[in-house]
């Protein structure tokens, strides 16, 4: 008999969950997903950083500190079979005081105990040789050459594409309002749209995950939204070749200082707590900005004042005792995978195997592996990227990969128009700007979509078959308009 | 094929460089990105195009059909949606410009190149508005696009950062077609635009709040509120003078910066003053035989200049072409004096008559124009109106400096 | 009442003063030339502007087209323009010059199209 088994949250950790989960015959799985697309939530706006799991001290954090280090070894083959634009350059933690130093030998010896790999001191000359360009004052610095960075929205629309092929079942703009519990068991999920049983919840709502645990009646935790703001910077500015960090406070692993996937400068972020109730705050600050550039300076003396072509901020959902809370609670088939802060991207691929031996171990489901599990997923070819005499080919197979329509990061016609079958392929019902952007880079570069956003939009009306102006941002609630042009003149008659 | 000059952007700085190329001998290619050539032009419905030129007031659509007819009637051949990847100098008279276009990837070999791609917008991150990032936020030209090619309606109540004469245009626009513009907000204490163009704010009782910013934006979705504060004579926001206007639209207008990226990768000369390359009087770049004219050189506030600078730029093109490089000079620089902001050309050789284009710092009354010996007296001076002088051979001295002052 | 109007005829921007009484003017101050002081008079009795606007077209180029009014029209009429056209809609192709309205509320200009469609 076949189990079912229901997601909440299309983030990167339940789209983990259920890739890993799509490789078994008699589990039938789905997600759900509030947002119009998946990845929109914490995943969407973090540092995008793969982890080397030095940080995590083990005994405070246990599961932070053995999920991450498995994460990033799983990562190294996502990013692979998924075909996830990422770059291994490492990270060098750097200390700018006498007191640092001590503090790196300290991350030095809880690397070697938590199994990370190739870490090591470098002094003021190798580092300066490591990274040219960083501060003076640099004394030495803590190499770890596996961390690696991603492109964190694309990462989380990859594994859920490869999920849905793998027989997942996705459902967006599908808020999860209640969870129905009988006899100690769970028995499946209230949602607008319905009634949907399920045999096992998998509780991965990112910051709304209390509120989701609270729906069973388990309320022991409250996840408190931290946040985290960035600025990005035009090409030509240049950024380090491998990530910087400073040495590492309690709260936060600091400011750093990275050139992104894109290639871009991106410093960022700080940590400022909020109030339960700001789990959509995610606006930018004055001071905030203000303080990230300050702090990133120390790093890299070379940030200039002009050149920022985007800031964002991201929103941590930080655990009562900082560690990720990952178990099959007493309500049978309620299994909650809640606070997962940093770093959870990293941890995502491991926690997905994590929950899959939690079903077996704690739940005592047999798992039968399917016989054909389709381990890839393709990425939309990046024109701009592959050699000529390839490129020709695919133009001259269709005219569209030879239409650029965002200028600044070269990306077709075709391309968007690959986004939009991407889209429909998971069932992205409402067009947004985002989900194009998100999966093809369109619109993020130095004009940030003034030069494309509306070209782009007018592709997604007529895929979708609806007006320009019903298209939107991000979203219903973010129409790029309010009707045709004498919409206005119209209703005052 | 080996073109004379290849024209990259098909805007009018572009058509009439390769309309003055062609006319020279040259042999012409013209590379748009668009699906259509004019450039900004075609959004640009109003009138107020080539009163200079034509003696003639005209739309901006109209203004480009003329350029676009004389280039079909003269059968230059142009690309469409052909994007420049790169342009490599493998040879001062062999310049490679690599192309995506929908009929393949494309080398071109060109002795020549004038560049024409027009300006970017700056958008809200460039200026630091901060807060929510939420639909209604657009640059003047998106809403202009979004309006004026594509007939939709971006909002009903509308705040709009800049007082430059873009700006005012949509200010009128939006207004025209039913909307409700709140407020034109501007930095500096005096406007932008021409007084031609202030005359839309009373016309349509919108309100301009001078030395003020716009600091923060509030919505979930979409735009819900805005706000900003007056500033103190360093641009800096005066503590306690915030509040909030309610709009679902926040329209950027605040300036244009030359796009030359594509000109970068060449290792050119940027002038920090007007974002574009350094130039000398026949417009060439410090690449030899690259050119540059319109938007791309400078931000101009008139198509004629745009189209002057084009022509220019054509002509000594095809001379380059023809004659294996311009002759060597004794470059004479332009020197800023007091209140220059900036000026176009930074070299010229005094060996010919020469156009200056220049845009002052602050507004001066009864501003004297000194060039170099000579004084020009000029009623009123703002640096919303950028100045265009002729200089005649003789009145061209070693050193040469500009200056405005009362 | 008393009107500041800066003019617009030339770069020099005087700021005109005229003071009108029941609908007549009764004074004009602080022009530098004629075509200043015609230019207020004008500004003050009846304004008249240049009229821009886009029209809905089926099948061309872009989902609408750009019209102009043959001549300046006065400030007053143009909403109510925008309303006349608000209800045109064009079957492509239109070649740039179509009239689309004529004579509209007896103003004596046309509309027409500034682009093709
Ligand atoms: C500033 C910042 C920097 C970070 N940097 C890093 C880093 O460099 N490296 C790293 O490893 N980690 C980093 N992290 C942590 C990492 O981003 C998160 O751990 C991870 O993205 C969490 O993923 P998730 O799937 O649990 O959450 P989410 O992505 O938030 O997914 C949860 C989903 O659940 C949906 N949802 C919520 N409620 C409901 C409901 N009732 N019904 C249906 N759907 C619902 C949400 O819409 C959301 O899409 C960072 C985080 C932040 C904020
Ligand atoms: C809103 C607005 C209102 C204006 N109003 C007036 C007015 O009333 N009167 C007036 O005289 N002037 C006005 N102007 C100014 C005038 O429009 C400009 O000075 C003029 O358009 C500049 O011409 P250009 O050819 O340099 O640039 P553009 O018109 O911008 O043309 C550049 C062209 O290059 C193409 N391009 C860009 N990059 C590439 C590339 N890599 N490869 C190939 N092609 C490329 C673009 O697609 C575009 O077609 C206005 C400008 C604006 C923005
Ligand atoms: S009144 Fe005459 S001089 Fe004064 S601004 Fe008007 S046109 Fe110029």
């Amino acid at each position: 008999m076949s189990i079912r088994v229901t997601i909440v949250g299309g983030g990167i950790v339940g789209a983990s969950i259920a890739r890993v989960l799509s490789r078994y015959e008699n589990l039938k799985v789905h997600i759900i997903e509030k947002m119009s697309d998946v990845g929109w939530g914490v995943s969407k706006a973090n540092t995008a950083l793969i982890h080397g799991g030095y940080d995590d001290d083990p005994q405070k954090y246990p599961l932070r500190a053995s999920l991450c280090v498995k994460g990033n070894r799983l990562w190294q083959k996502w990013v692979k079979d998924l075909e996830i634009p990422h770059v291994w350059s490492g990270a060098l933690i750097i200390a700018l005081q006498n007191e640092d130093i001590k503090h790196l030998s300290t991350l030095l010896e809880r690397g070697i105990r938590n199994g990370v790999p190739e870490m090591r001191l470098v002094e003021k000359e190798e580092l300066q040789a490591l990274q040219p360009g960083i501060a003076s004052e640099a004394t030495g610095a803590l190499y770890v050459p596996t961390v690696g960075q991603i492109a964190s929205p694309r990462a989380t629309v990859a594994i859920i594409e490869n999920a849905v092929k793998n027989g997942v079942k996705i459902h967006l703009e599908t808020e999860v309002q209640g969870i129905k519990v009988s006899d100690g068991e769970v028995k499946g999920i209230q949602t607008p749209r319905g009634f949907m049983e399920s045999d096992v919840v998998i509780n991965a709502a990112g910051l709304y995950a209390d509120e989701i645990s609270r729906m069973v009646g388990l309320d022991y935790f409250t996840l408190r939204p931290r946040k985290g703001e960035y600025l990005i910077y035009r090409h030509g500015i240049p950024g380090p070749t491998r990530v910087l960090f400073p040495t590492p406070t309690p709260k936060s692993k600091g400011i750093i200082v990275t050139t992104e996937v894109g290639g871009h400068l991106m410093i960022g972020p700080n940590a400022q707590d909020m109030e339960r109730d700001e789990k959509d705050n995610l606006a930018t600050t004055e001071e905030g900005l203000k303080e990230v550039l300050q702090g990133a300076r120390k790093l890299w003396p070379g940030i200039p004042d002009r050149g920022v072509i985007r800031t964002f901020a991201g929103l941590r959902p930080e655990p009562p005792n900082g560690d990720f809370i990952i178990r099959a609670e007493e309500v049978w088939g309620f299994i909650n995978v809640a606070g997962i802060r940093s770093p959870g991207l990293t941890s995502a691929p491991a926690i997905g195997y994590f929950v899959r031996d939690i079903l077996r171990r704690d739940l005592g489901l047999k798992l039968v592996p399917k016989r054909r599990w389709y381990p890839r997923r393709r990425d939309i070819t990046r024109i701009a990227a592959i050699p000529d005499a390839q490129r020709d080919r695919k133009i001259r197979a269709r005219s569209e990969y030879g239409q650029v329509i965002c200028r600044c990061n070269h990306i077709t016609k075709g391309e968007i128009l690959d986004a939009v079958e991407r889209m429909k392929y998971i069932n992205v019902k409402t067009p947004s700007i985002d989900s194009v952007k998100f999966r093809t880079g369109a619109t993020s570069g130095e004009c940030q979509g003034s030069f494309c956003m509306v070209r782009i939009a007018m592709l997604l009306a007529q895929e979708y078959g609806v007006p320009l102006w019903n298209v939107t941002l991000k979203g219903p609630g973010s129409e790029l308009g309010i009707g045709d042009i004498n919409s206005l003149r119209r209703e005052k008659k | 094929m080996i073109y004379d000059v290849v024209v990259i952007g098909g805007g009018p700085a572009g058509l009439a460089a390769a309309i003055k190329a062609h006319e020279e001998g040259g042999k012409v290619l013209i590379l748009e990105q668009a699906e259509y050539l004019g450039g900004i032009l075609q959004q640009c419905i109003h009138p107020g195009f080539g009163i200079h030129y034509l003696g003639e007031d005209l739309t901006g659509p109209e203004f480009a059909s003329l350029f676009i007819e004389k280039v079909r009637s003269l059968n230059i051949p142009y690309i469409l949606s052909a994007h420049v990847m790169k342009i490599e100098i493998m040879l001062p008279l062999a310049k490679k410009i690599q192309l995506i276009a929908p009929k393949g990837t494309k080398d071109i070999e060109t002795k020549a190149i004038v560049y024409t791609a027009g300006a970017r917008e700056k958008h809200g991150f460039e200026i630091g508005i901060t807060g929510d990032r939420v639909s209604g936020i657009y640059t003047a030209g998106e809403a202009q696009s979004l309006m004026d090619l594509y007939g939709v309606m971006p909002g009903k109540r509308v705040l709009i950062v800049g007082s430059g004469d873009v700006g005012l245009i949509m200010a009128r626009r939006l207004s025209l077609e039913g909307a409700r513009v709140v407020g034109v907000v501007e930095l500096m204490p005096y406007p932008g635009g021409l007084a031609r163009n202030l005359v839309i704010l009373r016309d349509f009782n919108i309100p301009l709040y001078l030395s003020h910013r716009v600091l923060e934006v509030h919505g979930r979705g979409r735009v819900e509120r805005v706000k900003m504060a007056r500033v103190n004579s360093k641009g800096k926001t005066i503590p306690g003078t915030e509040r909030w206007i309610e709009c679902d639209t926040l329209l950027i207008s605040a300036g244009l910066v030359p796009d030359v990226r594509v000109l970068e990768s060449l290792g050119i000369r940027i002038d920090p003053s007007t974002g574009g390359p350094v130039v000398n009087e026949f417009l060439e770049t410090t690449a030899p035989g690259v050119f540059v004219a319109g938007n791309s050189l400078v931000i101009n506030d008139l198509v004629d200049y745009a189209v002057e600078q084009g022509e220019r730029a054509g002509m000594q093109a095809v001379r380059y072409a023809k004659n294996g490089g311009l002759p060597s000079m004794n470059w004479i620089p332009v020197e800023k004096g007091g209140n220059v902001r900036c000026v176009i050309p930074h070299y010229i050789n005094g060996e010919n008559e020469v156009i200056l284009y220049l845009r002052a710092r602050k507004p001066v009354k009864d501003a004297t124009l000194v060039t170099g010996k000579k004084m020009h007296k000029i009623p009123v001076v703002t640096p919303a109106e950028m100045l265009r002088v002729k200089i005649k051979k003789e009145d061209i001295t070693r050193p040469f400096k500009v200056e405005v002052s009362p | 009442m008393k009107y500041a109007l800066t003019c617009i005829v030339c770069p020099l921007g005087c700021v005109i003063e005229v003071e009108i009484k029941n609908g007549e003017i009764i004074s004009v101050a602080n022009y530098k030339c004629p075509r200043g002081k015609e230019w207020a008079i004008e500004e003050i009795l009846s304004p008249v502007r240049p009229f821009m606007s886009v029209v809905r077209v089926i099948g061309g180029i872009f989902p609408v087209v750009s019209v102009k009014s043959t001549g300046p029209v006065p400030k007053e009429n143009m909403k109510d323009l925008t309303k006349l056209l608000s209800n045109v809609v064009l079957q492509a192709p239109v070649p740039a010059g179509t009239v689309v309205l004529h004579n509209p509320m007896g103003l004596k200009v046309d509309i027409v199209t500034t682009r093709d469609a």
